[in-house]
Order: structure tokens, then C-alpha cells, then sequence
């Protein structure tokens, strides 16, 4: 194994700490004691593989995914940009999850009783794999604002989440992305517990290129997961 | 200028037709299931509920588990040694679909991977109010002498080690293991980072 490169650190100037008490989640449930530094063995260095084949034909377009009817209501976006690691690299063939509320700020989930209607056409769910050049795009339709209870007249930024794997575990990454201008991001604990220097990376561009004329404005959010290190470990 | 880590964020509290639809009741295909199977390995569970600081139960959180197949082999090209192809080593679940908020996942037990560790499972913890998520490691109580010399368990200290540690609690069910995760207080179970 002595070729086995292991993988940078997670980069805490990037990452928001867990104790953020603005969002009154975090001071019962962020861990309280440090956390234990693990060495890198085949554990940390391995990781679920799942190609091409694991998503179906739709699943990159929740416009089509969930209809019924006819289409979704709201607007149509596209959502694309690359996978890269912190050297740079594109990562390619690895699984993206997203999921998201529907034009009108409801999520389809029994939890949800914010009152704005569910949209029968729209499930909000979608998945796919990253190309051998680390990109990636999605079909889906602007997500609204929603009110979460936070703290008085809290009401979350348009937001997409997103899921992703990478070649190993310690690549895991659940994040959101935003849109760009949205007055929102200013009063979002989510959004500013990040590192006032890093929060725009969670926010998406507008991409004329992206968009197709006549039928979607396009969205880029590039997204970096953790990087090599130089290094050999050992194991 | 290179790139810098993308910020983790919250999984928040609707993950559940994403991430685990089918344990939802969501008519959409899920990925990864709480079951892991592999031919002429024995079925094992593993339970546990989830405690925030108060020591209520957490009911939206999302544990996924990275584990060896029974002959200590990962699926996964890093694993030189090839792997069993029917047992992908991967499995997720929501702590919002049985009662008492409890996880339960259906798996074989890992093998040692060949190095100086004890069998053990890397458990992956998402939840609302969780900014990152944290990782931490299953290990077995009747592993007693692996455990004894795993590298790992032994740089930590008396008072938190058995938090790593799944206690055995056969019933009519078969071989369970019990394992509770503790966000905070005395029983805070040790998390990585790595
Ligand atoms: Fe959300």
C-alpha cells in the first residue's frame, strides 16, 4: 500500500464549526468534546463506488422525473459545473444526490407543514454521476424561500441541497447551494455560520452558457472536494 | 488559484425522499438501503438510537455505514485485493421511520482488513443542526482481543472507549448489536476526524 496516497485534511477555514448557537439546532446536537485524529488506513481510504449505471435516464431532470400530469410549476433552471479536488483535478464518475422544496417553498415531506401548496407534478428528488471530465448537470425548477421556525420571521435563502461521495469516505460532502443575490444570504445562521471568506463558494453563478436560449437560464456551482496529499502514508 | 473545499452544510430535516426514499414510502428508487447481504456470511443487526444533549432521541438524522465484506475486503478499487462483487459495503438510514427513533441496519460482520485492527464499521452521521457531519467507528464487544490491541481504541482513553464499542444482544431476531451514538454529556461517543 505504500503508493497509497492519502487525503488532505478537511479545511476548517472553509467549513463552519458545529457549535453556531444563531441556529438554534446546533447547541444539543454539535459535538462538545474534540475530535480524535484517525490514522488514513484502507478504511479512510476507500469508499462507495457508484457509476453510471447506478442512475435511471430522468433522474438528472426533476422537471420529467415526477410528472404525472404536465409539467412542474415554476421556473425552469439548469444546474451544472464541475467536481474538482483542492489541485484542481476533476473527480470524475462519482454519485451527486440533490433534493430541494418545490416553486412555492414546500418540501413533499410529512414534516413539512409550511403552508404552501405541494405541487402534484414535482417530487424534488434527483441524482447523477459526474462525467470523465468531473461535470455534472441537472434539470429542475427554482426552489422558493420557506419559513423555519429559527428565530422570528426566519426564512431560509432559495437553496438547493446537494449530497456527494468522491473517491473515498473522508470525501463525503452534504452541502447547499444558493443563488446569486438573494437578500436572504445576509440573514441566513445556515448560510453565515460558514467562514465569512468561504461563503461564496456555496453560492451559484449565473452562467449565459449554461442557459438555453428560449427555454432555461442556466446555473454554474462548481463544487471541490478534498485533495491528495503529497505524501505517501502508511498503512 | 486553487480551489478551496467547498463548506459542508447541514443535511437538514427533509432529506428523507433524497437520501432514503423507499424507507419513506416515496414511490422513487433509493440507492442505499439498510440491508447489506453477502453469500454464506451470517446476517447480523445493528441497532441504536441517536442522542442530542438533552438525551432525547434524534428522529432526523441519517447514519450510512463503509464497512469490509466478512472476509475483510472492501469493494472498491483502493482495495488491491479485490472484493466479494455482491456485497458493495455501503448502506444508509433514517432515524425517522420506527419507533423510539431507533436505526437499525441488516449486515454481515467485517472482517479484519489484514492490518493491526480490529473488525470494525466507519459510521457516517448527518442530522439537522449538524453543521459537518461527523464520523465514527462501530466495533464489536465479542472482538475483545482485537479490540485489546487495535491502534485506534487504545489511544483512547478508559472512560470513552466503549462508546466505539457495539455490545452483543442476541434475541429472536438472531445476533444483534446494540449501538447508541451520543451527540453530548458523559457518554459522548468519540468522533473522528481523519
Ligand atoms: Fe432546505
Amino acid at each position: 500500500m505504500s503508493e497509497t496516497k492519502g487525503f488532505a485534511p478537511r479545511d476548517w477555514d472553509s467549513h463552519p464549526p458545529y457549535l453556531h448557537p444563531d441556529y438554534g439546532s446546533t447547541p444539543l446536537r454539535a459535538p462538545t468534546k474534540p475530535l480524535v485524529i484517525l490514522p488514513q488506513s484502507l478504511s479512510e481510504l476507500t469508499g462507495p463506488v457508484y457509476g453510471q449505471d447506478a442512475v435511471g435516464p430522468l433522474d438528472h431532470d426533476l422537471t420529467r422525473a415526477a410528472a404525472k400530469t404536465g409539467e412542474p410549476n415554476g421556473e425552469r433552471i439548469i444546474v451544472a459545473g464541475q467536481v474538482t479536488d483542492e489541485d484542481g483535478r476533476p473527480v470524475p464518475n462519482i454519485l451527486l444526490e440533490v433534493w430541494q422544496p418545490n416553486a412555492a417553498g414546500r418540501y413533499n415531506h410529512a414534516d413539512d407543514q409550511h403552508d404552501a401548496p405541494i405541487d402534484p407534478n414535482f417530487l424534488g428528488a434527483g441524482r447523477c454521476v459526474t462525467d470523465d471530465d468531473g461535470h455534472y448537470r441537472f434539470i429542475t425548477i427554482k426552489p422558493g424561500a420557506y419559513p423555519w421556525g429559527n428565530h422570528f420571521n426566519a426564512w431560509r435563502p432559495n437553496h438547493i441541497h446537494f449530497s456527494l461521495f468522491g473517491p473515498s469516505i473522508l470525501t463525503r460532502l452534504i452541502t447547499q447551494m444558493y443563488f446569486p443575490g438573494d437578500p436572504l444570504l445576509g440573514l441566513d445562521p445556515i448560510f453565515n455560520g460558514v467562514p465569512a471568506a468561504s461563503r461564496d463558494l456555496l453560492v451559484s453563478k449565473l452562467s449565459i452558457e449554461l442557459s438555453e436560449p428560449e427555454w432555461a437560464l442556466g446555473y454554474e456551482f462548481n463544487i471541490c472536494l478534498r485533495g491528495r496529499m503529497a505524501t505517501p502514508l502508511e498503512t | 488559484m486553487a480551489p478551496k473545499q467547498t463548506p459542508s452544510q447541514t443535511i437538514g430535516p427533509y432529506f428523507s425522499y433524497g437520501l432514503t426514499p423507499e424507507q419513506y414510502g416515496y414511490d422513487y428508487k433509493q440507492l442505499a438501503g439498510n440491508e447489506m447481504s453477502e453469500d454464506g456470511a451470517e446476517r447480523i443487526t445493528i441497532r441504536g438510537q441517536v442522542f442530542d444533549g438533552n438525551g432525547d432521541t434524534v428522529r432526523d438524522a441519517v447514519l450510512e455505514l463503509w464497512q469490509a465484506d466478512s472476509q475483510g475486503r472492501y469493494a472498491h478499487p483502493g482495495d488491491a485485493r479485490g472484493s466479494n462483487s455482491d456485497f458493495g459495503g455501503f448502506a444508509r438510514v433514517g432515524t425517522g421511520t420506527l419507533a423510539g427513533h431507533f436505526y437499525e441496519f441488516g449486515t454481515v460482520k467485517p472482517g479484519a482488513i489484514g492490518d493491526d485492527q480490529a473488525p470494525h464499521i466507519t459510521v457516517v452521521l448527518f442530522m439537522r443542526g449538524l453543521l459537518n457531519h461527523v464520523y465514527t467507528r462501530i466495533y464489536f464487544s465479542d472482538e475483545a482481543a482485537a479490540n485489546g490491541s487495535d491502534p485506534v481504541l487504545t489511544q483512547i482513553g478508559d472512560g470513552r472507549r466503549d462508546t466505539l464499542i457495539a455490545r452483543r444482544e442476541d434475541g429472536a431476531d438472531g445476533i444483534v448489536y446494540r449501538f447508541d451514538i451520543h451527540m453530548q454529556g458523559d457518554r459522548e461517543t468519540v468522533f473522528f476526524d481523519a
